[in-house]
């Protein structure tokens, strides 16, 4: 450790505002991004899941094929 | 000076620059400046070869260079301001960058506007390949106009000025950042193939294994 207590930590030899600041962004977007795009994915599968239950359910009323 | 090159300083120091460079906003306009071209190269080959695979990647790779262009713009503003005492100057390199980021959201707006698939495709296209020409008016940025923004640190094939454990943290992230916008694409191409194959039979079964298993 080269840190000899939390707030020296913390400051980053000045820089803790860059350091922090980059870090806590990046962590952030990613990951809200790979959220975002697995939300998208499930979407997907939903609408296709909904779709296909539609026509089952409008083929069973029909009584025919 | 002998001061500071000394073996006791350098490992005080070096842990800190570790730290310090792991995030760096090289690295991520870096990676936004790669993905740009990559959008316009896949949009060009869906324009030419009339893919449609490669379109849905160009519209896949879009929000990720955005995001990329975002980091570099923001940590360079959170860097920029202790070290050149600016959150922003109208310097050539920022500005290019920004003018990236626009693109980018030009792109994605342009293809979200348009309701014809196709159209919005080939449309989106034209923008991404007319824009890949500002990527190495970024990348010179530097070179052509001597504003604030320092040159290049990193050069390929001359000897590096970097201490080591920067530079290994550097490839680390760089190498982390490229892993996961390969995964985090490929994933909204899923999603987007999906979309736009709902009806086709192997979507179907894809769809109804999933939900039995």
């Amino acid at each position: 450790m080269q840190w000899h207590s939390l707030s020296e930590f913390i400051d980053m030899g000045g820089r803790g505002g860059f350091v922090w600041g980059a870090y806590g962004t990046l962590a952030l977007l990613m990951l809200a991004e790979p959220l975002l795009a697995r939300w998208r994915h499930r979407a997907a599968r939903v609408a296709i899941a909904e779709r296909m239950a539609d026509e089952e359910a409008a083929r069973a009323a029909g009584g025919r094929p | 000076m002998h001061a500071v090159n000394s073996p006791a300083t350098l490992t005080a120091v070096r842990p800190r620059l570790t730290w310090f460079t792991f995030a760096s906003p090289a690295n991520f306009y870096r990676l936004a400046g790669v993905l740009g071209p990559v959008c316009g190269l896949v949009a060009a080959l869906g324009w030419f070869l009339n893919a449609r695979m490669a379109f849905i990647f160009a519209r896949a790779i879009a929000p990720t260079g955005a995001l990329f262009t975002v980091l570099a713009l923001w940590t360079g503003s959170l860097w920029g301001r202790p070290t050149w005492g600016t959150w922003w100057v109208w310097d050539a390199r920022l500005t290019s960058e920004l003018i990236l980021l626009f693109l980018y959201l030009g792109y994605m707006a342009l293809v979200a506007a348009i309701d014809d698939t196709r159209r919005a495709d080939k449309a989106g296209a034209l923008l991404a390949i007319v824009g890949v020409v500002n990527v190495p008016v970024i990348y010179f940025s530097v070179v052509w106009w001597n504003t604030l923004h320092q040159g290049s640190s990193l050069t390929m094939g001359k000897e590096q000025h970097m201490a080591s454990t920067m530079l290994v943290a550097m490839l680390l992230l760089t190498l982390a950042c490229w892993a996961y916008a390969f995964a985090v694409v490929f994933v909204r191409a899923q999603a987007i193939v999906l979309e736009r194959e709902g009806d086709t039979a192997w979507a179907r079964a894809l769809v109804a294994a999933s939900n039995q298993g």
